[in-house]
């Protein structure tokens, strides 16, 4: 946990120093007769996270903060397989988005979530997986007119059966 | 008197079988809207405009108020059953209503919210009937410096929040405050941190992204992760003596923060640009302060639930005097309100209270009777989200996934902003398991564009000189009280360490 | 893909056969309704009443659904429209900065010529405005208390290289005139702003400023439009004070670059009846806006004649 929290620390920093590079682009100066200029507010501030990441890491170093006090590692095996599996199933569901819409996404993510990770029963399942999706849409596209990604355009022919529906 | 009953003429017509009908299909509407992260009142507001034009134009002022109150009162339910602040006025109802949730006391901080949401409601209403011409007055006085001074003052009720590491906390404002200078710059006009030059970042890093990423996924997984995945159903029974219980408990434990909710929520929501998210976080602020165990707070205290929500609904009813007066939206969904209206024929003004009182009395008396019927109805759906709350936690799980990005979707319409999302969901993650306070980001990213503009403008106002914020008369006492509150936790911080080593 | 096709040829054959069934072009899903300012200004307030035109008069088949995007100056907008991939369900309710942004960050890569014309829906005048508690009653006097304030006197709008600044630009050149710019964020915080005294003087529209002319605060002195506005009889132009300078705000559809003619001609016709409805020429009276009604040709030369004047604007700021 130590020498996660020193490289989380320093992982910070470089951060602040690139938004840091990145404000000085608008000027960071104060000017005499109107103020601060665009990016002075930016630049102090990345500063003040800069200099934090420092205070950070020095508590750590001398093992003042909790976590360098433990001997933990950052991720055990059930956090490696956590992050992993519900983690990468988000990734995977938003990368979905794109190619089967967004309702098409949301189906799959809940037969993957539901199924694989939760073992639940195929009685609780299927009810899900095709009963939120179709919600959901009724929900967003008819009642609040809010339109979602609709994916590859495969997915058309369904779209317009539902469209027609609500309109 | 003749307001009175004008006011009561607002009532009676909101009363008619018709108009209740729609009361309550709105404050049913608007609570499921308000409960969905990432939509709020703008939401609701926004798909009911059109059809103003198809029913009478005082049952589309009814059915308006009702959608309003109903998503104000949603507002709290995913920030206190799911965790998710759906929107920036409800921030600060997590930092008790999810502890309490987790607890298996969400049935107390559901009620708890509900019950202060009608009172700050009611409060607020009474207020505007009273004062508003002469707090429009007040309104337009405050100008750059006095809402900059405000927000200062905002960050000082809450130096205490972030827990004990301070390195660490004020990383976490900093992060914040200069993330919400990512996008344009609104004094030069000049693109300003286009992170690694992604247009994506031109419109800047919502609120909401920040938000629902921390909370609806990196607070989920790190939850699963940290519990071993046997995190505890919630076993909060569901009966109306329980709910009778509660409301008693609320009001002899959360008088105090729903006292100070109410009233001073009102007043910094009538202010225009501050609104409902720095009143509700004030009230918090200050309910902390002058409790006489401020340890509570953020540990599952009803006086952190009751004031942030006794706030953010009085804010809320007090944002329409600046719209309806000076023409200044104080929010998105006044400003979804002005343009319509303006559809109505309507123009916000000073000389609106005279010249449509009629429409103004009958806008506040549909408030005051859709106030009532949203506290009935949020409780009576009540159970409804407790029973949400007892599925198994796999079930539970993936629909918080779900909701977090098909509602983060759906409020930034931008698949750009959902990855982004999901970034800050996992730092927030590896960020949580170093014990980083994540709160402070939130709040620094809903204050830091009101206070980044409204200093500049002072400055160009003064010709680069600060004393302005200290010379002009209502500022000033602002800016002092602001000081003095950040520097009271600094010197007790230094005093504990000076004692350490004569120990 | 290939089955959907022939479907698809196979069912425009069909309709070939028969042509009065034949349909012309009409949106199959909803409408992406950009507007290129955040909730509340005048932009917006014109996208939300034009919504609600063809709501009530059930002119479409799929909803127009209004969609902010306001970010930088409308970049975000144009970029959004720039970039879609559905350009015939995608339109944007623009204003001047549909000029003036891409001129201002040629790195956007925005060619507003490549943007499909679909409707003017009309212009927004702009007036100068001081509070009347100043005293000044003319323009001459307010060009001496410019000049006596030597640099201090303060202006607000909202922000360098908008509409507003430059007209303050072009004012504060032709009198060499020194004043301070303050940015707001919206129309309706400037004019608060001058009511509540924070600043003394704002370029605005009508329909921002109404509200507190109503009610006296604030007075009209100086008009940019071509001619004397019915709705301030007597406020002079800048033109009748011996400076060719007029300039209007448009309030225009466009298309996204890239639409298809059956699409364009269909939002054209779409656009021209919500022009010529009762509601619309209404709202026009109401809010002060002159009417411009322009073709889709008419429309391009407008734009190229617009981008030169920005630039030369522009220039002129510097």
């Amino acid at each position: 946990m130590r020498v996660g929290e020193i490289v989380t620390a320093g992982v910070l920093a470089l951060l602040s120093i690139y938004l840091m590079y990145k404000a000085t682009a608008n000027g960071i100066g104060f000017v005499a007769g109107t103020g601060p200029q665009g990016g002075f507010w930016p630049f102090w501030l990345s500063l003040g996270m800069l200099i934090s990441t420092g205070f950070i890491a020095l508590n750590a170093i001398r093992g003042l903060s909790p976590a360098s006090q433990s001997d933990e590692p950052v991720l055990d095996d059930f956090g490696r397989k956590t992050l992993l599996l519900v983690g990468g199933g988000i990734v995977g569901f938003v990368a979905l988005v794109d190619i089967l819409s967004m309702y098409g996404a949301v189906a799959v993510f809940m037969l993957y979530y539901l199924k694989v990770l939760g073992r639940h029963s195929w009685t609780l399942t299927l009810p899900m997986v095709l009963v939120f999706p179709l919600g959901l849409f009724f929900f967003f596209e008819g009642l609040m007119q809010i339109t979602m990604p609709t994916g590859m355009s495969f997915t058309e022919p369904v779209f317009n059966v539902l469209y027609d529906i609500i309109y | 008197m003749e307001i009175l009953s004008l006011l009561g003429d607002g009532m009676l017509v909101a009363i008619q079988p018709l108009n209740l009908l729609l009361i309550l299909i709105g404050v049913t509407l608007g609570l499921f809207i308000g409960a969905m992260p990432g939509l709020g009142s703008v939401n609701g507001v926004a798909i009911l405009l059109p059809i103003t034009f198809l029913v009478p134009p005082g049952s589309a002022i009814i059915f308006l108020a009702a959608i309003y109150y109903g998503a104000m009162y949603g507002g709290a339910i995913s920030s206190i059953t799911l965790g998710i602040p759906g929107a920036s006025t409800a921030v600060a109802t997590t930092f008790d209503g999810r502890p309490l949730a987790m607890q298996g006391k969400a049935r107390l901080a559901l009620v708890a919210a509900a019950i202060a949401s009608f009172v700050g409601g009611t409060v607020s209403n009474v207020l505007f009937t009273g004062f508003a011409p002469l707090l429009a007055t007040v309104a337009l006085s405050f100008g750059p410096p006095e809402i900059f001074a405000l927000m200062l003052l905002a960050f000082a009720t809450f130096v205490g929040l972030g827990g004990d590491d301070i390195p660490k906390t004020v990383f976490s404002i900093c992060f914040g405050l200069v993330l919400a200078t990512v996008g344009f710059d609104q004094i030069s006009g000049a693109p300003r941190l286009v992170l690694f030059d992604l247009n994506g970042f031109l419109g800047g890093i919502s609120f909401l992204v920040l938000a629902i990423g921390v909370y609806g996924i990196g607070e989920m997984i790190w939850t699963i992760e940290s519990t071993r995945g046997e995190i505890s159903k919630s076993d909060a029974k569901i009966s109306v003596k329980g709910i009778v219980e509660d409301t008693g408990t609320t009001f002899k434990r959360g008088w105090k923060g729903m006292s100070i909710g109410s009233f001073l929520g009102f007043f910094v929501g009538v202010l225009p640009a501050a609104g409902a998210t720095p009143a509700s976080l004030m009230s918090y602020g200050v309910s902390k302060m002058i409790s006489k165990r401020p340890d509570d707070f953020g540990k599952g205290h009803v006086g952190g639930v009751a004031a942030p929500e006794a706030a953010n609904n009085s804010a809320s009813t007090g944002s329409m005097l600046p719209m309806l007066t000076l023409g200044i939206p104080g929010s998105p969904t006044t400003a979804i309100l002005l343009g319509g209206m303006v559809i109505w024929g309507l123009t916000p003004g000073p000389r609106l209270f005279v010249e449509q009182s009629d429409f103004v009395w009958g806008l506040i008396g549909s408030f005051y009777v859709s106030n009532f019927f949203a506290v009935v109805v949020n409780l009576a759906f009540i159970p409804l989200f407790i029973w949400m709350l007892r599925m198994p936690f796999t079930v539970l799980a993936p629909l918080i996934f779900v909701l977090s990005v098909v509602g983060g979707y759906a409020a930034m319409q931008d698949m750009f902003d959902i990855w982004l999302l999901l970034i800050f969901g996992f730092g927030a993650f590896f960020l949580r398991k170093f014990d980083y306070p994540v709160a402070p980001a939130v709040l620094a990213i809903v204050l830091g564009p009101i206070a980044e503009p409204t200093l500049r403008q002072s400055l160009l106002l003064s010709s680069g000189d600060p004393s302005i914020f200290f010379s002009r008369p209502i500022s000033a006492p602002i800016m002092i009280v602001a000081i003095i509150l950040i520097l009271m936790p600094a010197l007790k911080y230094l005093r504990p360490r000076r004692a350490k080593p004569a120990e | 893909m290939n089955i959907l096709k022939t479907l698809a040829i196979g069912i425009a054959a069909l309709g070939l056969s028969a042509p009065a069934a034949m349909a012309e072009w009409q949106p199959r899903k909803p409408i992406d309704f950009v507007i290129m300012a955040g909730p509340g200004g005048g932009a917006d307030q014109i996208a939300r009443f034009i919504q609600s035109v063809a709501e009530k008069k059930d002119m479409t088949n799929r909803p127009l659904i209004p969609n902010n995007k306001g970010g930088g100056s409308g970049a975000e907008a144009l970029i959004w429209l720039n970039t879609t991939n559905d350009p015939d369900h995608t339109i944007l309710v623009t204003l001047n900065s549909f000029f003036s942004t891409p001129i201002r960050q040629p790195d956007l890569g925005i060619d507003i010529q490549t943007f499909t014309p679909i409707a003017m829906m009309g212009v927004d005048p702009f007036a100068l405005w001081v509070h009347k508690d100043s005293g000044i009653e003319t323009f001459e006097q307010w060009v001496d208390a410019v000049k006596a304030a030597n640099g201090e006197y303060v202006t607000g709008g909202t922000g360098t290289g908008q509409e507003d600044s430059i007209v303050f630009a072009y004012v504060n050149g032709a009198y060499d005139l020194k004043t301070k710019y303050i940015p707001f964020d919206g129309g309706g915080a400037v004019a608060a702003a001058l009511a509540g005294k924070q600043i003394m003087a704002t370029v605005n529209n009508p329909a921002e400023a109404r509200g507190f002319f109503q009610s006296g605060d604030v007075r009209p002195l100086l008009v940019f439009s071509d001619e004397q506005m019915s709705a301030y009889p007597g406020i002079p132009t800048l033109k009748e004070k011996g400076h060719d300078f007029s300039y209007y705000n448009q309030r225009a559809v466009v298309g996204a670059p890239g639409m298809s003619d059956e699409a364009a001609a269909y939002y054209q016709k779409l656009f021209e009846d919500i022009f010529n409805s009762e509601e619309w020429q209404g709202y026009l009276e109401a809010e002060s806006l002159s009417p411009l009604w322009m073709n889709a040709d008419e429309q391009r030369a407008y734009w190229q004649l617009q981008v030169e004047n920005h630039t030369k604007l522009l220039e002129g700021m510097k």
